[in-house]
């Protein structure tokens, strides 16, 4: 008897899973966990670098902020990592996980150079460049769709594991990419050099006298489109259905195979949308590069912002700056700039791990209360 | 024509090599339902730490021991990769969250990790020179079997590699019968496949999961240290691992979550991946097209096996979910 009671006790730590947690509450753990790894980051670097912390945020704040040029590369990251963060919202409140926004930029990014290209061999100086931006613009659009939508409908109808798909897809698009590099230049080099830079034929042109400024507009644009997408129209209502359960869904009256098709032909097309801003508004060429892993960090900053596009504008532009600050620390120092990426995972470590303490709650047990 | 083939025999052993061992060890940590798509930052860090380890002995040591050089290089890549194997489980199995978001977190960790030792090392030791090598780790990877050289094309072309290559099969063929033939194997593929079943059989869901996303990742890990040790010799390249750890998850999925197929499917991706160099007269557009291939093939594996819906080939089929006990 006695023994049988001792085994009944109440484990120490007992995990429960919490259903409503106050937004407020929520938000201020999230905070807990910047700042906790914001600390860590910090000591990395201080342990790298033999500066002291403070010097650290310092050379950080100058890095991302010291002349307009830098201000400058902080708004063209920022807007590029942002409109694939929203590119990318859709599909995962759906619970779709798309991993291949990597190559759906690419794509995007290609069919903008090759219409630079194939128009300058063609029309010459003929064509205007609102024509071709345009041109552009369209292509790139269609092109993402494609790349997207062609896992989506394999998900819809057989349930092929999407994130696979996509990510091999991604892989696919960068030889594609080379592929065509190696077609366009005939030097064999592998370097597509800045296209039309003669002409500026297809360049976005400057707003307010500035580059990149035509980029943060379109993208503070979209921003406020897909807020609006997301919480007000009845696509966006239907995307979260899916997303929480797809019997839910069936169950009233949701169309589940043309939800996840069009939501990806809709993350897809902004996809396209980005790696044309990267071709026509900032790089102007093309390289199997172009995204540079921001496919993958868009999913992270997506996450990071609970799929709030407003909440995304901070968490982009806080990646993008601790990549540049980072980055300019260690050029400084004679050290590989990959210190960024350690920060980054360290950050997003901390912010994901916090999830579980707003998702869960932990009982501890109560002091011994003897029988009664 | 056949002092081609001979060469490019060697060079797909090469290759295939790594990616077998990332392979197997994803296939290992898929089967209890854990999709780690940090495999590849995994891998570059067990290759940095291999380095990193035999570097520091090799720099310290007056007159360093092969023994004792491959050992600590071992040591300390298998050290590397337990720690982000840790962090990834702990993340996904302790605290429930994300599994793709986390995996690929730690990607970009362990891609940073490796690329930012690799180049600042050599600064923090305050040596000149850009690229880490350490000839004499390098060395005792690479030592053959004494008789290799002798036998002729037979022996350079099938026995001329170091003992992990060997190990690789042999991880391979042990975790084959590990997964089929023991009940530990078969309680981890429950684990993956139902959780909650093997949770009231009276089955640890978190101790296997926890043992298999470690183990998974300790294995995985050596195939990054093949790479910089036997492949690159004791060097290190920044990103010249490149995007081998994303086609061993390819391989997975080629090899349909089987051991023993991996063995075979990562040989057909290790000579895809080289072919495109030992073709003759192939313009350089046409190796990016031939360099495309494992991948489309993996899509292609991908598309069948969910149109078919044969059960036995499937996916675990908790796999990328997290457990909660307590959940309906």
């Amino acid at each position: 008897m006695e023994s049988s009671k001792k085994h009944l006790k109440e484990p120490l730590i007992h995990i429960t899973r919490r259903t409503d947690i106050p937004r407020v509450k929520a938000w201020c753990i999230r905070l807990v966990a910047i700042i906790a790894s914001l600390v860590v980051c910090g000591l990395v670097i201080v342990l790298i670098s033999k500066y002291n912390p403070i010097e650290v945020y310092e050379k950080m704040i100058d890095g991302n902020f010291g002349t307009k040029r830098k201000v400058l590369n902080l708004l063209k990251g920022t807007s590029a990592l942002l409109c694939i963060s929203l590119a990318v919202t859709p599909a995962f409140k759906m619970k779709f996980w798309n991993l291949g926004a990597e190559g759906q930029v690419l794509i995007g990014g290609l069919a903008s150079a090759a219409c630079m290209h194939y128009t300058r061999l063609q029309f010459g100086n003929s064509i205007s460049s609102w024509q071709l931006i345009l041109l552009m613009f369209a292509t790139s659009v269609v092109c993402g769709m494609i790349w997207g939508v062609i896992p989506a409908i394999f998900k819809a109808v057989w349930k092929t594991n999407e994130s696979l798909f996509t990510l091999m897809m991604n892989y696919v698009a960068i030889q594609l990419v080379g592929f065509f590099i190696a077609k366009w230049v005939p030097t064999g080099s592998g370097v597509m050099g800045v296209i039309n830079l003669d002409t500026k034929c297809g360049w976005l042109p400057d707003v307010f006298g500035e580059k990149y400024m035509f980029n943060v507009i379109v993208v503070a644009v979209l921003t406020i489109v897909m807020f609006i997408y997301l919480r007000f129209s009845k696509h966006g209502y239907e995307i979260s259905v899916v997303g929480e359960s797809e019997n839910t869904a069936r169950y009233v009256g949701i169309n589940v195979k043309k939800v996840i098709i069009r939501t990806m032909l809709i993350s897809g097309a902004i996809c396209g949308l980005a790696g044309f801003l990267i071709v026509s508004g900032a790089d102007h060429t093309v390289t199997k590069n172009l995204a540079g892993g921001m496919g993958f960090t868009a999913i992270m900053v997506s996450w990071l912002a609970k799929f709030e596009p407003f909440m995304m504008v901070f968490t982009s532009a806080f990646i993008i700056f601790l990549q540049n600050g980072s980055s300019a620390i260690a050029m400084k120092l004679g050290l590989n700039k990959s210190v960024s990426d350690i920060l980054t995972g360290i950050i997003i470590f901390f912010i994901i791990g916090c999830e579980f303490f707003i998702n869960y709650k932990i009982n501890i047990r109560a002091k011994q209360k003897e029988a009664k | 024509m056949f002092d081609k083939v001979f060469p490019f025999i060697n060079s797909t052993i090469c290759t295939a090599i790594p990616l077998l061992f990332g392979a197997i060890g994803e296939i290992i940590t898929e089967k209890s339902g854990n999709l780690n798509l940090g495999i590849p930052g995994i891998m570059y860090m067990g290759g940095i730490s291999g380095i990193i380890g035999g570097y520091i002995y090799e720099h310290y040591s007056s007159s360093p021991s092969t023994f004792l050089c491959v050992t600590i290089a071992l040591l300390a890549s298998l050290i590397g990769s337990l720690i982000l194997a840790f962090i990834y489980s702990f993340l996904t199995i302790t605290l429930r969250v994300n599994q793709n978001v986390t995996g690929l977190a730690l990607t970009t960790f362990g891609i940073g990790i490796g690329n930012f030792f690799g180049g600042s090392l050599l600064k923090f030791f305050n040596e000149p020179g850009k690229s880490i090598s350490i000839i004499k780790t390098g060395d005792g990877f690479k030592a053959s079997l004494p008789f290799a050289s002798k036998l002729g094309v037979f022996g350079d072309t099938f026995l001329s590699f170091g003992f992990l290559t060997y190990l690789a099969i042999i991880v391979a063929i042990l975790a084959s019968l590990f997964l089929n033939r023991t009940r530990k194997g078969l309680n981890l593929r429950a684990v993956g496949e139902n959780p909650a079943t093997a949770d009231a059989a009276g089955i640890s869901v978190v101790k296997y999961k926890y043992f298999a996303t470690l183990t998974g990742g300790a294995i995985a890990g050596l195939g990054g240290l093949y790479f910089v040790m036997e492949y690159l010799g004791g060097a290190w390249t920044n990103d010249g691992f490149g995007d081998r750890g994303w086609l061993a998850i390819a391989i997975v999925i080629f090899a349909i979550w089987r051991p023993a197929l991996a063995i075979f499917s990562s040989f057909i991706f290790g000579g895809l991946y080289m072919l495109s160099i030992y073709i003759p007269g192939l313009s350089s557009s046409d190796k990016e097209l031939i360099n495309m291939l494992p991948y489309v093939v993996t899509i292609l594996v991908l598309i069948i096996t969910s149109i078919r819906k044969k059960r036995e080939n499937q996916p675990p089929a908790s796999l990328g979910l997290s457990y909660f006990r307590e959940e309906r």
